[in-house]
């Protein structure tokens, strides 16, 4: 299995990772050879079996509908990087929905 | 619209549910708090954290379910929908893909012209809500205020099965009224906790297979809703008739200009790579869950129309009116129920008719009626007992609507009572045939044309308030013997 | 050489009066000794010498006993860095829940022990703050991704260290380095506050000299916690009741295909080494029994895939927001995210993050990730099958011994190929034990350990039990041997 520049250049946005032409290189190297690894899913015959998510399988634990959490902005914003009026910052988003 | 194409509308519903803490933390859902106060350590997506899910949540989305015919899911998987975005503190929102909870069912909805319209719904989904963007308050940057990230939505599908503005309006107060019916919604659509999608496309008449669809985003009221798919269908019909064709993307409405224009992509080419949360191990709903939490719905609109009419006799038009708003038929009730004698048509008339004709002149929602249902039924009694005409009835509503008096004291104020005594309407009888020669003579040589005329001027003379069935026999009896 | 550095050593040591403080400077004395290793990221010995000096006398076995969390168990006021340059200066608000369990009891942290970057690797070399050393040869690798944990146990600078095992982390380790490493089903010990790798396999244990001081510290961490929704609802069995028991009769299960000789990749000694132990099991009263247990190459793939999906869509939440590193001088949103997180992330971590989108991605999910998932239920129905013949599944914790520094980067897949006896079980969430069994060449060797869903108990009492009758974990790497307690040859 080969990976195209193109196709690791989507993957690498996809996955908001700033890559580099010798980085875009080194990646498909290493994920050709990983999907090398990978072939080995191929050698057993999965027809009809349902995959597994959780292990053991587990039921969903419910909570009771209550306010635990009260205002802790101070704590969280103490160590987060552009915070003001309480708000976090980022650089502007162009469109809001 | 042009005839030559018709419009395919499907809607998508997020209807914020009402729980008093986050879909998986315990964090408020109170609206209005100050920025990020309300985002707690998992909203924050802070490392190591972990979503429990609100077993309120759970309940309410059942709630649904069972109110709208649908089948509740035995078996439901939350997933991850994967993309970035700074009002998504985890990078991924978790949601419900291939198995939601709510599965089919349907909502009634009355149009204005008295059609009962079926909204077929595809899905219900439990998610997670995002937080906001504010832009614009600091100098280049945007804001992000997380106290809405995890607040639990209920995403509400329908087929696209309507086609037009008006229908999709009606089913959506329709469902309006039935999430505030049962309570899983405030249904307050200013803060946001009912918000509308709009997947619209069109097609000539005739063609079988869809149009391409564009999504409007985020219409918060009903009538930008209207006003947006109709400049929707219009702007898509121009195109097609242009000789170009409709490209699928979303859109967003712009109030202020009445139109829809395309919205600036996230970035994020799309491919959100669905798949089952790790972190929640299936929903599992058993039976019994199900059936304990059906033992505590509300009647639910479509089983009290259907007991309008069989059990108290009213028109279907009558109960699709009273029954399908939540509002209407808890006023109906409360008047039916305070009646000294039970008369489920009277109020039916009365509700329907002069009250709704003055709620309407002067702009006010049933809610905020002036007059309550006891003083409502009040005037009622009146009428059945024949104190009041329908006549004097208006007038006394007229008096009951400004001032907070019972019926029987505006009546007393007022000083209107139906006149009912034989001897007073005779003796007024006797002043309006010697009044009028000429018409009696008419009347009494056939011409039938001046017996409302007759009617009118003894009406006239009782100032209005003889009994007017009293009044009519006596007429016809007295004229019958000068013939 | 062996000495005694164990908890039954610093209970004794506070039986006779030591205070928890005198108990915290040995255990400091002992991590400067190590600094070598470069075991620990975070030492906090001010706040350990001011826990242990505020702590109310109590009976309970692990109080003011020192201890280190590895770097990935969020510490209230103590950097959690998770081996990463995203997280060098994260300081969290909270605790993790088995962090606040030990700190309840008493538990004296003196650190925050080195890993692989998120929990990624198998030899601690994809640390941002540098490789850690194994203690028998400092010029070999630890094994990962508890490297620091597993390496601080055997140095004796403590007599126990959380870990956490997402493919092998806590038991290749402990088998690299010649101590006890214990992996509960999954769900046995709460998540919540353990900076996640992959989600459904992450189980956060214990690494110590024995397997009786494993028990004594998961009998601690163990139990249901409501912040965690993967967390079990299951009462916790008394561990120390479990080591006493007789393995007479117990049945052991030997997979064919590895102790045929026939797995390639198995060291010769190691092979012998696991043979020779599992006689010592049947000396005392156990009954081998060969079974056959299928898909090994497969589950390797099968993690590989699933794993780094799940990591991909876990490290989403690194993006320079709210916490963490952010780029200088982000131009826009997008340059925020692509700088924030290719600075802040390390190669494995990218490599892996890039592995599982493209897994997931449109046109891929079908034949990677769904299909892994579905070779999942097969590898959990075959050890199913297979513990319906016997009580315990043993294989050797890792085809080798620890290698030597540097060999990843020339050759990535020798990696991988060390996790090949560890993944099956996190695939399944079974618990396991790696116990030390042998020596290859001066190196340790492990012997694992398997039992089914939320039988800790039998892996306690067989593992104590061959403890009970055997030296392996006593042994001390030579460089560490422990000055002021009295060696015993
Ligand atoms: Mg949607
Ligand atoms: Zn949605």
């Amino acid at each position: 299995m080969s990976i195209s520049p193109e196709t690791i250049q989507h993957i690498a946005k996809l996955a908001r990772l700033g890559l580099n032409t010798a980085q875009k290189a080194a990646a498909i190297t290493q994920l050709e050879q990983m999907l090398g690894v990978f072939d080995a899913l191929n050698t057993i015959d999965v027809t009809g079996v349902a995959p597994l998510f959780h292990p053991g399988e587990l039921a969903l634990t419910l909570r009771p509908d209550v306010v635990t959490e009260g205002d802790q902005h101070a704590a969280f914003q103490a160590i987060a990087p552009d915070v003001s009026g309480q708000m976090y910052l980022v650089p502007k988003v162009l469109e809001a929905v | 619209m042009s005839t030559a194409f018709e419009a395919v509308i499907g809607l998508e519903v997020h209807v914020q549910l009402a729980t008093a803490s986050k879909i998986f933390s315990g964090s408020a859902t109170r609206y209005g708090a100050t920025a990020n106060a309300q985002a707690s350590a998992v909203d924050l997506a802070m490392p190591g954290t972990l979503p429990v899910m609100n077993a309120a949540a759970v309940e309410m989305a059942v709630r649904f379910g069972l109110a709208v015919n649908a089948q509740v899911a035995k078996m439901s998987v939350f997933a991850r929908k994967n993309y970035f975005y700074p009002d998504l503190p985890k990078g991924y929102q978790i949601s419900q893909f291939e198995l939601p909870v709510v599965v089919g069912g349907s909502v009634d909805a009355s149009m204005d012209d008295g059609r009962i319209l079926s909204v077929q719904l595809t899905r219900a989904h439990l998610e997670e809500d995002a937080g906001k963007s504010v832009h614009d308050a600091y100098f280049g940057k945007s804001g992000i205020d997380l106290n809405r990230a995890g607040t639990p939505l209920l995403e509400v599908v329908s087929e696209p099965c309507m086609a037009c503005a008006a229908e999709a309006v009606a089913y959506l107060k329709a469902l309006h009224t039935l999430v505030k019916a049962i309570k899983i919604c405030d249904g307050n659509m200013a803060e946001g906790s009912f918000r509308c999608d709009a997947n619209v496309s069109v097609r000539r008449v005739g063609a079988t297979q869809l149009g391409t669809r564009a999504e409007i985003k985020n219409v918060n009221s009903f009538r930008f809703v209207e006003k947006a798919i109709n400049y929707e269908i219009d702007r898509q019909i121009r195109i097609i008739e242009s000789g170009a064709s409709v490209v699928q993307e979303t859109r967003l409405y712009d109030a202020a200009k009445n139109e829809t224009r395309p919205m600036r992509s996230k970035e994020n080419a799309d491919d959100y790579r669905y798949f089952p949360d790790p972190d929640l191990p299936p929903l599992m709903i058993s039976d019994a869950q199900i059936e304990r939490i059906r033992a505590t719905l509300p009647e639910l609109p479509r089983a009290r129309r259907e007991r309008y009419v069989s059990a108290l006799n009213l028109s279907a038009y009558e109960a699709d009116q009273l029954a399908l708003s939540a509002d209407h038929a808890e006023y109906f009730e409360a008047t039916l129920a305070a009646l000294a004698r039970p008369d489920a048509k009277l109020v039916a008339t009365w509700m329907m008719g002069e009250l709704a004709a003055k709620l309407n002149s002067a702009e006010l929602e049933l809610t905020a009626v002036p007059v309550s249902p006891a003083r409502f039924a009040g005037l009622l009694d009146r009428i059945s007992d024949g104190t009041l005409n329908s006549k004097l009835a208006k007038r006394v509503l007229e008096a009951m609507w400004s001032a907070d008096a019972t019926a029987d004291q505006s009546i007393d104020q007022l000083g209107v009572r139906q006149l009912s005594d034989a001897s007073t309407i005779a003796a007024l009888l006797d002043d309006v045939i010697a009044a009028n020669p000429t018409q009696v003579q008419q009347y009494l040589t056939g011409n039938e044309k001046v017996w409302q005329f007759l009617v009118g001027q003894a009406m006239k003379a009782s100032r209005g308030q003889a009994n007017p069935a009293e009044l009519t026999t006596m007429l016809r009896a007295r004229l019958a013997v000068q013939k | 050489m062996t000495n005694h550095y164990d908890l039954a050593y610093f209970q004794a040591e506070k039986a006779r009066g030591v205070s928890a403080v005198a108990l915290v400077e040995i255990a400091i004395e002992r991590a400067q000794i190590a600094q070598p290793l470069n075991a620990l990221i975070t030492a906090s010995f001010p706040s350990a010498r001011a826990a242990a000096s505020a702590l109310v006398t109590s009976q309970h076995p692990l109080a003011g006993i020192p201890m280190a969390h590895k770097d990935l168990f969020c510490t209230k006021g103590v950097a959690t860095t998770c081996g990463s340059k995203m997280l060098a200066n994260f300081v969290p608000p909270y605790c993790a829940t088995i962090v606040e369990k030990l700190d309840a009891v008493g538990a004296v942290s003196i650190g925050k022990a080195n890993m692989d970057e998120f929990a990624m690797g198998s030899a601690n070399e994809h640390s941002y703050f540098g490789a850690v050393s194994n203690p028998w040869d400092l010029s070999r690798v630890p094994g990962g991704s508890s490297g620091g944990s597993a390496a601080l146990v055997a140095a004796r600078v403590v007599p126990y260290a959380t870990a956490s095992d997402t493919g092998g982390s806590i038991r290749q380790p402990a088998a690299f380095c010649g101590v006890t490493g214990f992996k509960p089903s999954y769900g046995r010990v709460s998540r919540y506050g353990m900076v996640a790798y992959a989600s459904s396999l992450d189980q956060a244990g214990v690494i110590a000299q024995s397997a009786a001081d494993c028990a004594a510290v998961l009998q601690v961490m163990a139990g249901h916690d409501q912040r965690d929704g993967t967390s079990l609802d299951a009462p916790v069995p008394d561990y120390q009741n479990a080591l006493t028991q007789s393995i007479l009769g117990l049945k052991i299960g030997l997979p064919r295909g590895i102790f045929g000789g026939k797995q390639t990749g198995l060291d010769a000694d190691v092979l012998s080494a696991v043979q020779q132990a599992l006689r010592q099991f049947e000396k005392q009263g156990a009954r081998l029994i060969e079974i056959d247990l299928a898909h090994l190459d497969a589950a390797l793939a099968a993690y590989y895939v699933v794993a780094p999906c799940e990591a991909s869509s876990n490290l989403a939440r690194f993006d320079g927001v709210r916490y963490g590193h952010r780029c200088d001088n982000p131009k826009s949103l997008n340059d925020l995210y692509l700088r924030s997180r290719s600075e802040g992330f390390g190669a494995e971590v990218q490599k892996r993050i890039l592995l599982g989108t493209y897994a997931l991605s449109a046109g891929y999910f079908d034949a990677y990730y769904l299909r892994a998932q579905r070779v999942r239920r097969l590898i959990a129905q075959a050890y199913q099958a297979a513990f319906a013949q016997v009580d315990l599944i043993a294989m050797p914790t890792t085809p080798t011994t620890a290698f030597k520094q540097g060999l990843q980067q020339a050759n990535p897949l020798a990696e991988v190929l060390a996790d090949i006896f560890t993944v099956g079980v996190n695939l399944a969430g079974l618990p396991a034990v790696s116990i030390p069994a042998g020596f290859s060449a001066g190196l340790p060797i492990g012997l694992q350990l398997i039992a089914p869903h939320l039988a800790e108990e039998k892996l306690f009492c067989a593992a104590h039990q061959f403890q009970a009758h055997t030296e392996f974990h006593r042994q001390v790497p030579p460089a560490f041997v422990v000055a002021q307690v009295g060696a015993t040859s």
